[in-house]
């Protein structure tokens, strides 16, 4: 273990070819959006640059990150960083248990201080100073801290990372808090989704090892490259939208010819994620495209956002399930109706003063 | 056509008018540039309710024919878009003519808070709504009541959606565009932009009661009050219908 493994040297021991090794490569490059040129530096960074060495920890979650991260559409990129993350520290994926796994945790971080990734799934609960989940006979956001301390950078992976997902809904009993509310002096990256897709996860990773350095960032922390659009701009049912064709109920004639689900309550819109453009199980689908409405599940707070099935959110705080519509309606007919009155008060009172000054005239 | 019509008040006087057709006057309030502002302000306002409206509850489905050869939903927000930057620039224009216009123009954007004699008259022109006082104060420009509302309807709730729309805008025109350059910082203060859409929609609602209040009022005025509202922003002279003091 003096020496680590390059991994190019990880992959032909799992028995891959130099030429699948080369189409990894090219795939790679432009899943990142990278132009030709970037293929043989992938290359070239892959065959000669020690591994990055990954942990990989899980909070309050579903285990739906790991589930998509191994159903990466190219085998290769799954292998390469399962393999990677099996030898240190993953609960699900790793073969050792027990004190063998805290040890196997301890002893990574303290062989490469500073210079591995901390991959975390799921999210720590606060509360109860944070016994609503323990790892390790100990409370997460503990051993959370312990192995963020010392990382080069952090991945939130999935909704619950990155932004506290169903188990931080309202009113979010055990005070479920996102990554980067815990971790606040580290370099983090946001993955969200629920799960993230397996060859945005993939694709991350092997940005982050090939380049050495975090990809392009949006405003709240996401790689550009792949949440850099939402599912709307891409979408192949775009045009219906454009047109003013909908479905308007679930399995009407508009359903069965492919209109937008606009009305059904897609948050395409206002999602931000590749399902529209890289799609799910190696590329043969995406929600939409299987008539149902995107549920924006990489998104801050899905859960909170009223029905999956309406456009306009529903807005609790006004005491009864109400949306913008009815709240505007409501408000705007009470003053309409203030309204009214006060201008036949007005007129009465006008008529009266007229017929006084008459009599008094 | 040198006649002696400067002594006669007007041409078409009648015996009962001449007591004060020759004492009445008019201030000039409202610049053309407050004018035209006004208008086109309310049309866009209009343009942007309705289809802002459909947007949010989009009209039944139309199949007029395949989806290339229509674009019904398309216009409708494109006239919403469009609108949206009348408005904006709009706006922008009438910040510009509260610094160099007359000292009426500046009445939207401020509220003399600090004034005591200011919330005096708030509470007078309550009264006067509320049918306890007998007569309404004179105003060359607004009512202390009618500023306070401006200010908060249209001047705040105006910006609110005029940076909420554009932060809206912003998602379509994708980062790297000038208007995600310039607004995309709203995203991250709402993070789920269906929060924003939500806000926006609620904000359209905020306009309306405006607009409902604001025609109600003005037209109440100007038969009520003792000055002209309605014609005084097609023509921009304030009239007053006596000469009794304050």
């Amino acid at each position: 273990m003096s020496q680590i493994e390059t991994f190019y040297e990880v992959m032909r021991k799992q028995g891959i070819t130099r030429r699948s090794f080369m189409k990894y490569c090219a795939l790679t490059a432009s899943a990142l959006g990278l132009g030709p040129a970037f293929v043989p530096k992938i290359a070239h960074a892959m065959e000669t640059k020690p591994r990055t060495p990954v942990i990989w920890v899980n909070g309050l979650e579903c285990t739906c990150c790991s589930e998509s991260f191994i159903r990466g559409a190219h085998p290769l990129a799954k292998d390469v960083v399962l393999s990677m993350i099996s030898l240190d520290y993953s609960h699900t994926l790793m073969a050792a248990a027990g004190h063998h796994a805290e040890a196997a945790l301890q002893e990574t971080i303290d062989k490469y201080k500073g210079n591995y990734i901390l991959a975390v799934e799921g999210n720590p609960p606060l509360n109860e100073d944070g016994m609503f989940c323990i790892v390790g006979g100990k409370p997460f956001v503990e051993q959370l801290k312990h192995a963020a301390e010392h990382a080069k950078a952090v991945i939130s992976w999935g909704a619950c990372a990155s932004y506290g997902c169903v188990q931080a809904a309202a009113p979010n009993p055990t005070r479920a808090t996102p990554v980067h509310k815990v971790i606040t002096d580290k370099p983090i990256i946001k993955v969200p989704g629920c799960p993230p897709i397996a060859e945005v996860m993939t694709g991350v990773i092997t940005y982050m090892l090939t380049f050495d350095r975090l990809p392009e960032l949006d405003r709240q922390g996401r790689p550009a490259m792949f949440y850099g659009q939402r599912i709307h701009d891409k979408c192949y049912r775009r045009p219906h939208f454009d047109a003013g064709q909908f479905v308007e109920h679930w399995d009407d004639e508009n359903a069965r010819k492919g209109y937008c689900l606009y009305k059904m309550g897609c948050k395409g819109p206002t999602t931000y994620n590749a399902c529209s453009t890289v799609r799910w199980n190696e590329g043969v689908s995406f929600p939409i495209q299987s008539g149902h409405g995107c549920i924006g599940c990489s998104e801050d707070g899905f859960w909170d956002q009223g029905s999956f099935y309406d456009r306009l959110t529903n807005i609790k705080q006004f005491g009864i399930e109400a949306n913008a519509d009815k709240v505007g309606m409501t408000a705007a007919g009470v003053v309409g109706g203030a309204v009214a009155v006060h201008a036949a008060i007005s007129a009465l009172k006008r008529a009266q003063k007229k017929n006084q000054e008459k009599v008094e005239g | 056509m040198a006649s002696p019509s400067s002594n006669i008040a007007a041409h078409d006087v009648a015996p009962e008018d001449m007591a004060t057709v020759s004492r009445q006057t008019s201030i000039y309030v409202y610049e053309a540039p407050v004018r035209i502002w006004h208008w086109v302000n309310a049309a866009a306002i209009l343009v942007l309710c309705v289809t802002g409206y459909f947007i949010g509850r989009p009209p039944p489905s139309m199949q007029i024919g395949e989806a290339v050869e229509q674009f019904v939903f398309g216009y409708i927000r494109f006239a919403h878009f469009a609108a949206g930057m009348v408005l904006t620039v709009g706006f922008l224009g009438r910040a510009y003519w509260a610094i160099v216009g007359n000292h009426h123009a500046r009445q939207l954007f401020y509220v003399p808070v600090w004034r005591g004699h200011f919330w005096k008259e708030v509470w007078f022109e309550i009264q006067w709504y509320l049918f306890l006082a007998k007569e309404p104060k004179k105003y060359v420009g607004h009512n202390p009541l009618a500023q306070l509302a401006m200010f908060f309807f249209l001047t705040l709730g105006g910006s609110f959606m005029i940076v909420t729309g554009l932060a809206l805008y912003a998602e379509g025109a994708q980062e790297g565009s000038l208007t995600h350059l310039l607004f995309g910082w709203v995203h991250g203060l709402v993070w789920n932009t269906q929060r924003l859409h939500t806000l926006h929609h609620l904000g359209m609602w905020w306009i309306v009661i405006f607009m409902i209040v604001h025609i109600y009022v003005a037209i109440r005025e100007d038969i009520m009050s003792r000055q002209s509202i309605v014609s005084t922003m097609i023509s921009g002279h304030r009239t007053f219908k006596d000469d009794r003091p304050d």
